[in-house]
């Protein structure tokens, strides 16, 4: 199949961008969109032009490094990640439009590639739970109840890619918070460092300049890992019990 | 891995008599002298770990914020390094290419992890995960290393549950575990189907931690490019920032490299896209010694490749083999229909046919061998790639009418959707298309019982280096090898270094910093400056083709030697003719491809050396001279007990082979057998 990519490009971090067309002949279906992506990279490298540069890793749905904003949509039309997205969901003639995350708290390095450090500063803010290596207790000292667990893993499941964030009309990361803080919160090993936890995410991703939560849940529709709204309930009950306990 | 009946090896008078078994390398290397670990106490084996960490001197609590630790790579073993380290007092610095420690492929490994808990109280121990692991990797292994890698697992399962890693519970709240790969007792902790996810998130968590604290500085986005050695003792590295080009001196008292596998040198492997062996070959290059490089591990059960575009190959746990029935059309004119209008009686379960008492649950060099035989003859299905369909049956449907869908979507549910992601083919309804992909790798950097190389000061972790899974790794036991090395063996292996530090400042003006830039300068200018016609890509995916067809599945002298002569002659017209636009104060993937590659290609051929060397066939490496009547893979422990340690003598010289033998104390050698 034939597709029309306009795709946005940036040399830099300081210079302005703009978006560009190009055209693509020869599309399989059974093409993942990345590896269209670096099929259209090898015909731009034979004619002496400048390849678009985008993040891409474990090409498996699991490391959270890639990211697009294809048609509008965070990681395109299906819920997965854009490695996972495979040209078969498009249609001979389709045209798309390729960006990179939107978000004031992910700076544009080059085209598509964005810095996502804010999400690593969130995280050493409060996401872990305290215990150097040797002093833990016997795997077995304390059971879980297999619910609790079932749930913690659940949300456990988050990559880190910032979908959430490209997503949300707030530029918020109330999801990606929230999905560590219940993941943490469900496990009785993350109850000592609850409120001290989400009180220095919340802080931290202020900080950085994400915006706030106001339901509108498009977050939750964008996310390739499907991480329920709920998570945001919970960081809120959990922030909210904090400031009770007067952190 | 199929736990198969021994039969120790009582003459068998075919192959009985000459020591001798020929040097098909002969003229491709230099003979050096032998190599041993001098770090391993002597005595009982289950004693020399508890000894070791008595003798290794300590470094007291307050001078280690005077030290100075470079970890190269933030995977299971790397980041539990720098967060371990970290916590201790020392000063850490971490590397990592891409934007978040996070990203390290650990990540991607689903089956689960081995720990001797016993909690089944099924007959485990930490000497039965030894033996296992040994007899596993074809004794090819250094005891020494297994032992101590059984003994700390339990440890590993303690301090991952801690972090709040979220394993799978049984009802009572307890850890559930289960067998895994046909092994007998039931030793494999999981968190559903990503369990190298949520553990490498647990050390993630650990390192940021550090970050926080201040104790660990994180460099993202930073590649090391070069090794700084000064009066032999490694002391730092070159790292470029990926962003801006700049090329950096970080300076060191020890420098660890955690920077996993080189399965890439396939171009499609189940590795990352950024994979690569760039950290290990330049300290290679340097003087540590790359220990069994074509010990390689192809797994059976991956999704097929579908066009020339592919960029990489994807796994599908090695479980479903435990349920779905293998198969490829009996007749060739069938191999383009439907598999569901194929009638049972022109249907070849070959597995079955060949091994009727492992079937499908033959270990998986066997498996992947079979696969790889029948599409040469032809009759393999599956989209035709280059003229050949390369791609055998797994089918679900006796498993379906036997469990019933639900019951099948219990247990298989997350591969299913990703294969149905991937093919556009719903399993349920049609079989699904499996071929063998590269893994793994067992080879890398030699390292002693303190897991330092051969240069002083370079300590080596994780998939990077080459001692605990021999000629070939069981499921489960890459993230157990990972997180002992970098939780519960590294810290006091090397505290033993460090008593002696801090060493004497080294200024960023010394001559071996000077020159290990300028090497690293030369290189970028180099590749931008060509004016070349070919892309990085094409020269990757052509190495690839050489790599797959000569050292993969089935290796023979010919083949090897042809493999030898074209990776030569590809390298040579990759220098002169490589093709990288942009500049180098910028992002600019085809550089960091190009130097990647370059790379690749000094691997390869070593990679076919010690596969040539080595006329045996054990663990991953087959060769084709040796196996028995029955294509069964045949050992010659006479001639070649030993590990290849291999020397880099300067670029156009002879690499010169150390050879380390095995002694085995705990555990007796025996011939594996399926049949």
């Amino acid at each position: 199949m034939k597709v029309t990519l306009k795709i946005w490009r940036q040399p830099d971090a300081a210079s302005a961008g703009a978006m560009h067309t190009y055209e693509l002949d020869g599309v399989s279906s059974d093409m993942s969109f990345l590896e269209m992506l670096d099929v259209l990279n090898e015909d731009l490298i034979a004619k002496g032009e400048d390849p678009v540069a985008f993040d891409s890793d474990c090409r498996e749905g699991i490391c959270g490094m890639c990211g697009l904003m294809i048609n509008g949509q965070a990681h395109g039309p299906e819920v997965t990640t854009t490695c996972q997205l495979h040209m078969r969901s498009f249609k001979d003639g389709d045209e798309i439009v390729i960006e990179p995350w939107r978000s004031d708290a992910f700076p544009v390095i080059k085209d598509l590639v964005v810095d996502r450090s804010a999400f690593d500063r969130i995280i050493q803010a409060g996401g872990y739970i305290s215990v150097n290596t040797g002093s833990a207790p016997e795997a077995h000292s304390v059971p879980v109840p297999r619910d609790d667990a079932i749930r913690a893993f659940n949300v456990a499941t988050c990559i880190g890619c910032g979908a959430c964030v490209a997503a949300c009309p707030n530029g918020s990361a109330s999801l990606f918070m929230g999905a560590k803080i219940t993941h943490l919160g469900e496990l009785p090993q993350g109850q000592p460092e609850r409120d001290t936890r989400v009180v220095g995410m919340v802080a931290q991703h202020d900080a950085e300049g994400f915006g706030g939560c106001t339901n509108i849940g498009e977050c939750t529709a964008a996310c390739p890992k499907e991480i329920p709204l709920d998570v945001i309930s919970r960081l809120n009950w959990d922030l909210h019990a904090a400031l009770r306990h007067g952190r | 891995m199929t736990d198969m009946p021994d039969t120790t090896l009582t003459g068998d008078p075919s192959h009985d008599a000459p020591a001798d078994h020929g040097d098909d390398a002969a003229g491709y290397y230099t003979p050096g002298d032998p190599i041993r670990d001098t770090k391993a106490p002597e005595g009982p084996i289950d004693e020399r770990w508890q000894t070791r960490k008595f003798e290794a001197r300590l470094v007291n609590p307050a001078n280690r914020r005077k030290l100075d630790i470079i970890i190269v790579g933030t995977g299971l073993a790397g980041a539990s390094a720098a967060a371990t380290l970290g916590e201790a007092g020392y000063n850490v610095k971490s590397f990592c290419y891409q934007d978040s420690p996070r990203r390290a492929h650990s990540i991607a490994a689903q089956g689960g992890i081995n720990a001797a808990k016993n909690y089944k109280e099924d007959g485990d121990s930490a000497h039965r995960l030894f033996y296992d692991t040994v007899k596993g990797g074809d004794y090819r292994s250094r005891e020494s290393n297994v032992y101590r890698l059984a003994e700390v697992s339990t440890n590993i399962i303690d301090q991952c549950v801690a972090q709040g890693v979220p394993f799978a519970r049984e009802y009572g709240g307890l850890l559930d575990n289960r067998s895994f790969g046909g092994v007998q007792v039931s030793r494999t902790f999981y968190a559903r189907g990503q369990t190298g996810q949520q553990l490498l998130i647990g050390a993630y968590q650990a390192m940021e931690r550090q970050v926080a604290a201040g104790t660990v500085e994180q460099f993202t986005r930073h590649e090391m490019l070069e090794l700084v050695v000064v009066d032999g003792k490694a002391r730092g590295i070159i790292a470029r920032d990926m962003v801006t080009g700049e090329i950096q001196t970080h300076l060191a008292d020890v420098v660890v490299l955690a920077s996993g596998g080189y399965g890439n040198v396939f171009f499609l492997s189940t590795n990352a896209m950024g994979s690569n062996v760039t950290a290990a070959w330049r300290a290679h290059r340097k003087g540590a010694y790359m220990a069994n490089p074509c010990y390689t591990q192809i797994h059976p059960t991956c999704i097929p490749v579908t066009g020339s575009h592919q960029s990489k190959l994807t796994l599908m746990s090695e479980s479903l083999r435990n349920d779905g029935r293998i198969w490829v059309p009996k007749k060739k004119s069938d191999c383009e229909k439907d598999p569901r209008d194929i009638p049972e009686e022109d249907r070849d379960y070959y597995l079955e046919r060949i091994y009727p008492s492992f079937g499908n649950l033959v270990p998986r060099d066997i498996a992947s061998r079979a696969a790889k035989n029948v599409c040469d003859e032809g009759r393999g299905v599956g989209p035709e790639v280059d003229g050949v369909r390369r791609g055998v049956y797994l089918d679900f449907s006796s498993a379906i009418e036997r469990l019933g869908r639900d019951g099948i979507e219990e247990k298989y549910d997350n591969l299913f959707d990703m294969y149905a992601r991937i093919t556009g083919e719903n399993p349920y309804e049609t079989p699904m298309r499996i071929y063998p992909a590269v893994h793994y790798v067992m080879g890398g950097l030699w390292v002693d019982y303190d897991l330092q190389s051969t240069i002083p000061g370079l300590f080596v972790t994780g998939e990077a280096n080459f001692s605990d899974h021999g000629a070939n790794r069981l499921g489960a036991s890459a993230l157990m090898q990972g997180l002992a090395d970098g939780y519960f063996v590294l810290p006091h292996t090397i505290r033993d270094y460090l008593a002696d530090g801090p060493f004497e400042k080294v200024d960023e003006s010394h001559p071996a910093v000077l020159e290990a830039r300028k090497s690293v300068e030369d290189r970028v200018t180099h590749f931008l400056s060509t004016s070349g016609t070919r892309s990085v890509d094409s020269y990757h995916r052509e190495l690839g083709n050489i790599m797959w067809e000569y050292c993969g599945m089935e290796r023979t002298e010919d083949g090897l030697k042809k493999a030898i002569d074209l990776i030569r002659t590809l390298k040579d017209d990759f220098w002169r003719n490589v093709k990288v636009l942009g500049t180098a104060d910028s992002l600019n993937q085809s550089l960091e491809k190009a130097g990647r590659v370059a790379d690749f290609m000094e691997l390869g051929e070593l990679m076919c050396i010690d596969a040539l060397n080595r006329r045996e066939s054990c663990g991953g490496h087959f060769r084709g001279e040796s196996q028995t009547e029955d294509g069964e893979a045949l050992r010659h422990d006479d001639q070649f007990a030993y590990v290849a340690a291999w020397e880099f003598a300067g670029d156009g010289e002879l690499p010169v082979l150390h050879k380390e033998d095995l002694v085995y104390t705990a555990i007796e050698m025996k011939q594996r057998s399926y049949k």
